[in-house]
Parts: structure tokens; C-alpha cells; sequence
């Protein structure tokens, strides 16, 4: 009895292991600039504290919701509670980022920029980490997980159509490139999604090829694993000759796009980087299959054909699945390096921010892309847990 | 009926199944005992041409099997396997109306017969129908296998080593509710084992097999009273000849009249379990009742032992 008398009220000031680590990132992240403020766009910036960056009034009730969240955090409070918090801070922080954008730049200045500094980066990061901490305890179902998506991204679309963000520097950015921006998302979805799919199609038939034949299996795996060690830039590199041979020397290949620079080689690319995952989890999917039903199905008198479909395909179906998930991340990165050789995608606003020195034009190219690649990431995730059989297993 | 003559299967250089020939007649259940490398599962599988023959024939009510397609082959017969083999992504109906299914029967009919064979192996069809293989025990899996491998009423039915992975007392339940179905329905079964003493309780006819070759195809007292080779006694293990033998028997062939004291043994009790509960008991004779409990007389345990003679 003295025991229990002891440790409710323990138990309710303990500290939360991972709170610990929040905390102290969001307390170096006091130290460091909120935002920062540039003539223009090239020239170095003038760090801006959180103080200096917003309206006194708007610093300070910031400044008091950050504490409380930085307290939620550091003990063990419910974990509902916690991604409350982590959601209410996160979403305060890009309203106030637009705010200090608004409130640094001079009225009537188009040239001066604004853009947010490495406090704000860390207390994103650790606030997000919180809201990632407490959706994997709540374990929550897969269609909840993609109706947080769906909501953080109702948010963001939100706030950037009430035009708070407008004054930040990757929205001006954004301003000077409304039409190429837009394309090139175009350009960039097109490059993961057609390489994912030709993948797939292509990649699933030669994993069920690999898996029947042992004579294939060695071969073929080796070659694609060999095409992975092959570093991005120099693949898309050493496609240029052989494309630009295939559409000089063969009728119509150029008439439908092939050339040695430009999206095609992109895509050819992309695709071989693809081919390995696919195969490889189909593969191994069929491998698991219970050799017992297997055999069962053939015993019962199904033929090759229904065996495939009906029993050995199912089965395989969350690995191959996974295979995909991992080539649709994995492309959503790779395809910034298209920009390289003419591809086009998100990559053409990173590759010509790197040139001019203009870290806002690099940041319009790689957010979107890392939204994306997270999105796909949370969505696909939810999709295999669905398709998984579930563990319901006794003893 | 079933006739294989001279069935052969090489590996290369290996022959695994060398020139076997037996006949199985309708209704019986053949058992093929063997140790592991036998060439038992080979000849098994060879029924059904998941293993295709090197040699040999093997004929089903006269049709040679090789006279229709494989899988058509196989849907006509019952197959189930040790750790049953069920499909983990469907249900235990789904996975009972398999052959069914490839039969294209309609939906009614499917429904009605998986209905039927969940009840017969006590498995509530209301309660089991939907449920998925791996909410089942290792028992129930092993009743639907069997069930699955019935749906399409097949004649023959093929079994390997179906109760291998089940307890004991789980196993002598699932061995008797086979032998029930199987009287019920006249399926002839030609069930592979390692197991003698299953091979003894099942079997109207045992098989013996030792490095691809059949050596002896007998009723089981025959094996146990005149085993063919050497091997063949020791499978059976000599010391258990005498109790193999009584198991065979029923106290009804043994009752004589007359009174006898204490606790009564069922005339369907098996001789060996007589003659354990004389010794146990210390009595040289046991009351017998019918299964109404009824006395119908007494049971010797002299008697007893002279029936675990080596038949003449």
C-alpha cells in the first residue's frame, strides 16, 4: 500500500526518455536564429532571434506555447495529449515563419528576403519527431494514418492559399516560377510513376521467372544488383551514347522521344534502379510461400496458371507490395537527378539554386520533393499493412 | 480399384521406387509403411502424377492415368498432406470448396457441401466457415484438411503422413474419426506413414517399404505373424509382435458365458486392452458389456494370451 502511495505521484512527473531529447533540442533551438533577413536574394543574411523576428506580443505567446509544449514532452503525459501539442505547435510555428516574413520585410521591398533559420528548422524537427513518437504508440489503424495525412496536407494547403507564407523567401521564389513549377511537378511525378509502373510491370513477370527457374535466378538478380551499385549521376551519364545511338540509327525512335538526353534516358534509368526491388521482393514473396499449400494447390488439381493467381500471388502480394513502396520513395528522390541531363522534374530548381548560389530556389525544389517522397512513404506503408494478413495466430 | 504395376521412378543414377506393383480394391484402406527414404511419399505421389513414373503404369478403375491431364486427374482424387497444407489467405470454407470450385460447381451446391463436411468433422459450420486457418488449432486445421481433400466426394482419397504433426491424443481422435468417415462414405485411402502401430490400427492391407522396394503387401496380422524380411520384423519391433496382434482382435470375438468379478471391460475394447486390464487388475477374468452396458459374459485372460500366440 505504502508502495502505491509512492508511486502514483512518481509515475506522474516521470520523464519521458524521448521528451528529454526534445526538450533539449528546443532548447538549443532558443539559441539559435528564428528566421533570417537578406537584401536580396545572394547576398549573406543578418540571423534574426525569435524576438527580433516577430511583433513582441506574437514572440512572446509563441514563445509561452512553446514551453508548455516543450513540458508536455519532457514528461510522461497521454500520448493523445502529445500529438495534440506536437500538431497545435508545429502549425503555430509555420504561421509564425509567415509572420516574421511579413513583419522582416520592408513594405513595397520585392528584393529583400526572408527566410527561416536554424531554430525554426530544429523546433520543426523536433516537434515533428514528437507527432512521429506519438502516432507509432497509438498504433493507429492504416486509414487513420492517411487521414492525418489528408489533414496535415488540408493544412498546408490552407495556409499557403491564404498567402501568410507569401513573404518567405521559397514562395518568392515560387512567384517568379508559378508556370515552370507546376510542369516540372508534372514532369518530376511523371518520371517516379512511369518508371514505378513499367517496373512493376516488367519487374513482377521476371521475379515470378527468377523464382520458377534457378538457372535465372542468380543471373538476373546479380546483373540488377550490379546496376544498383552504379552511382546515380554516372547511370544517367552513361545512358547518353547508347539513347542517342538508338535515336539516330533506329526509324522513329526519336518521333517518340528517345534521345540521348531529355526525359527518355531518365526514365531508363529510373526504371533499372527500379527493377532490382521489385524482382528481388517478389522473389522472396514467392518464396514464402508455405510449400504445404503449395503443394496442397497442385495436389487438388490446380494448374500452373491458377496456382500463380490464386494462391502463390496472394501470398506474396504484401512483399511485392513493399518492393514497390521502397521503388516509389526511392524514385520520388532519384528523379531531381534527371535535371542533370535534361529530364526536367523538381531537380531543375535544386540544380539551378546550386548554380546561383540561392539556397530558397533549392529549397523550392527539394521540399516538395521530400513532401512527396514522405507521402508516398505514409500512404504505401497504410496500403501493406492492409493487404498483410493480420497475426491473429493463438499459442 | 487401383493397380500399379511395375512402377518405377529414377533420380539420375538413384532409383527411388523400384518396380512396385500392388492392387488397392475399393474401399479398403492400403497404408504404406517405410522409414524416411523409403520411396514411400514417391509412390504416393506417383498415384496422382505429381511425381510423373519412369517406368510402370499405374490404372484407376481400368483407366490408365496417363490417359487424362494431370490436374484433371488430381481433381478426382483426395489429397491431404502432413501440416495440412491449408491456404493461410482464405477461409476454412473457401479453402474446403477448393476442388469444388475447379469443378465449377454452383454456388448453392458448394455452399451445402462445405456446410456438411464442417458438421460431419464437429465443426460448427456457423462458427468455422469464416474463420481463417491460423485462428484454428493444430486439430482443426488437420480436420479441415481432410474435410478439403472430401469436398468433391472423391473415390480415392491419398494421405501423407496426414496426422504426423498432431499429439497423440489428438491423433488416435483423428485416426478414429477417419476410419468412421471413412466406413460412411466407402472411400478407398491409401494413407503413407512411418508410423507401424497407426499402420496396423488404420490398414486393411499394409504395405511395407524399404529402399524403393515393396517388400511385403499384406493384411496386418498376416505381417505381423509371417513378416517377409528380416526388416519387416523389425519394423513391427519384435517384441511387440504379441500386443500388435491383440490389438487387431475385439473382446467380442473372446466372450464365453458366464459370471466374473469387478469393474466390466466394452466388448468393443481391443484384446490388448483386455489383457493390460487383467494384468493391471491382477484378475484372471473380466466381466463384458455390451455397449448399453449390458452384460453379455465374461472374458479369459488364458484365453487372451493364446490368441498373442504366433498364429499357425
Amino acid at each position: 500500500m505504502t508502495d502505491a502511495a509512492i508511486a502514483a505521484p512518481t509515475r506522474s512527473f516521470a520523464v519521458d526518455k524521448l521528451g528529454v531529447l526534445i526538450a533539449a533540442l528546443a532548447a538549443i533551438a532558443a539559441f539559435l536564429p528564428f528566421a533570417a533577413f537578406r537584401a536580396n536574394r545572394i547576398v549573406l543574411g543578418e540571423a534574426k532571434g525569435l524576438f527580433a523576428a516577430l511583433p513582441g506580443w506574437e514572440a512572446a505567446a509563441l514563445a509561452i506555447v512553446l514551453a508548455a509544449g516543450i513540458g508536455i514532452a519532457l514528461f510522461r503525459t497521454p500520448t493523445l495529449w502529445r500529438l495534440a501539442t506536437s500538431l497545435v505547435v508545429l502549425a503555430l510555428l509555420f504561421v509564425a515563419i509567415g509572420h516574421a516574413g511579413t513583419f522582416l520585410t520592408p513594405p513595397g521591398d520585392k528584393i529583400a528576403r526572408v527566410s527561416p533559420g536554424a531554430g525554426f528548422w530544429l523546433l520543426i524537427f523536433a516537434f515533428a519527431l514528437l507527432a512521429a513518437d506519438a502516432i507509432a504508440r497509438l498504433k493507429l489503424k492504416p486509414w487513420t494514418r492517411i487521414g492525418v495525412l489528408a489533414a496535415v496536407a488540408l493544412f498546408f494547403a490552407v495556409l499557403l492559399g491564404s498567402g501568410t507564407l507569401n513573404d518567405l523567401s521559397i514562395l518568392r521564389e515560387y512567384a517568379n516560377r508559378g508556370d515552370t513549377f507546376w510542369r516540372e511537378a508534372q514532369t518530376h511525378l511523371a518520371l517516379a510513376l512511369g518508371s514505378l509502373a513499367a517496373a512493376t510491370v516488367a519487374g513482377i513477370p521476371i521475379g515470378i521467372l527468377c523464382h520458377r527457374s534457378d538457372a535465372w535466378r542468380a543471373p538476373v538478380l546479380n546483373v540488377l544488383n550490379a546496376i544498383q551499385t552504379i552511382p546515380s549521376i554516372a547511370l544517367f551519364g552513361l545512358l547518353i551514347a547508347p539513347l542517342a545511338w538508338v535515336a539516330a540509327n533506329i526509324p522513329g525512335a526519336s518521333a517518340v522521344g528517345i534521345s540521348g538526353i531529355g526525359a527518355a534516358p531518365a526514365m531508363v534509368a529510373l526504371f533499372a534502379y527500379s527493377l532490382l526491388p521489385v524482382v528481388a521482393n517478389t522473389v522472396v514473396g514467392l518464396d514464402g510461400v508455405p510449400p504445404a499449400a503449395n503443394d496442397a494447390a497442385k495436389g487438388m488439381g490446380m494448374t500452373d496458371w491458377q496456382r500463380l493467381v490464386t494462391v502463390e500471388f496472394p501470398l506474396a502480394f504484401p512483399v511485392i507490395l513493399t518492393g514497390i513502396r521502397i521503388v516509389l520513395v526511392q524514385n520520388i528522390g532519384l528523379a531531381t537527378i534527371a535535371a542533370l541531363i535534361g529530364g526536367g522534374g523538381f531537380g531543375v530548381f535544386v540544380f539551378q539554386g546550386v548554380g546561383q548560389t540561392a539556397m530558397d530556389l533549392v529549397l523550392l525544389g527539394a521540399v516538395p520533393t521530400v513532401a512527396l517522397a514522405f507521402a508516398a512513404a505514409v500512404v504505401l506503408d497504410a496500403i501493406v499493412e492492409m493487404v498483410s494478413p493480420k497475426d491473429t495466430r493463438r499459442d | 480399384m487401383i493397380e500399379i504395376e511395375a512402377l518405377t521412378k529414377d533420380y539420375l543414377e538413384l532409383t527411388v521406387v523400384d518396380h512396385v506393383g500392388l492392387t488397392v480394391a475399393d474401399g479398403e484402406i492400403a497404408v504404406i509403411v517405410g522409414t524416411s527414404g523409403s520411396g514411400k511419399t514417391t509412390l504416393l505421389r506417383m498415384i496422382n502424377r505429381l511425381i510423373e513414373p519412369t517406368s510402370g503404369t499405374v490404372k484407376i478403375d481400368g483407366q490408365d492415368t496417363r490417359d487424362v491431364p494431370a490436374f484433371e486427374l488430381r481433381r478426382r482424387i483426395g489429397y491431404a498432406i502432413q501440416g495440412h497444407g491449408l491456404f493461410p489467405h482464405r477461409t476454412v470454407g473457401q479453402n474446403i470448396a477448393t476442388v469444388p470450385t475447379l469443378l465449377g460447381w454452383d454456388k448453392g451446391k458448394i455452399a451445402a457441401r462445405v456446410d456438411e463436411l464442417l458438421e460431419l468433422f464437429q465443426l460448427p459450420a456457423a462458427e468455422f466457415r469464416d474463420r481463417m486457418p491460423s485462428e484454428l488449432s493444430g486439430g482443426q486445421q488437420q480436420r479441415v484438411g481432410v474435410a478439403r481433400a472430401l469436398a468433391a466426394e472423391p473415390k480415392l482419397l491419398l494421405m501423407d503422413e496426414p496426422f504426423g504433426a498432431l499429439d497423440p491424443i489428438i491423433r488416435a481422435k483423428a485416426q478414429s474419426d477417419l476410419l468412421a468417415i471413412q466406413k460412411r462414405f466407402g472411400t478407398t485411402i491409401v494413407l503413407v506413414t512411418h508410423d507401424m502401430e497407426e499402420a496396423i490400427h488404420l490398414g486393411s492391407r499394409i504395405a511395407v517399404m524399404d529402399k524403393g522396394k515393396l517388400l511385403q503387401y499384406a493384411p496386418p496380422d498376416e505381417i505381423i505373424a509371417r513378416p517377409a524380411t528380416p526388416f519387416v520384423a523389425e519394423l513391427i519391433g519384435t517384441g511387440e509382435r504379441p500386443f500388435r496382434l491383440l490389438s487387431l482382435g475385439k473382446v467380442r470375438d473372446l466372450v464365453e458365458s458366464g459370471p466374473a468379478q469387478g469393474e466390466p471391460i466394452s466388448a468393443d475394447a481391443s484384446l490388448r486392452d483386455a489383457y493390460a486390464e487383467c494384468l493391471w487388475t491382477g484378475r484372471e477374468m473380466l466381466p463384458v458389456v455390451d455397449a448399453d452396458g449390458a452384460s453379455i459374459g465374461r472374458i479369459r485372460r488364458d484365453d487372451i494370451a493364446h490368441k498373442a500366440e504366433r498364429p499357425q
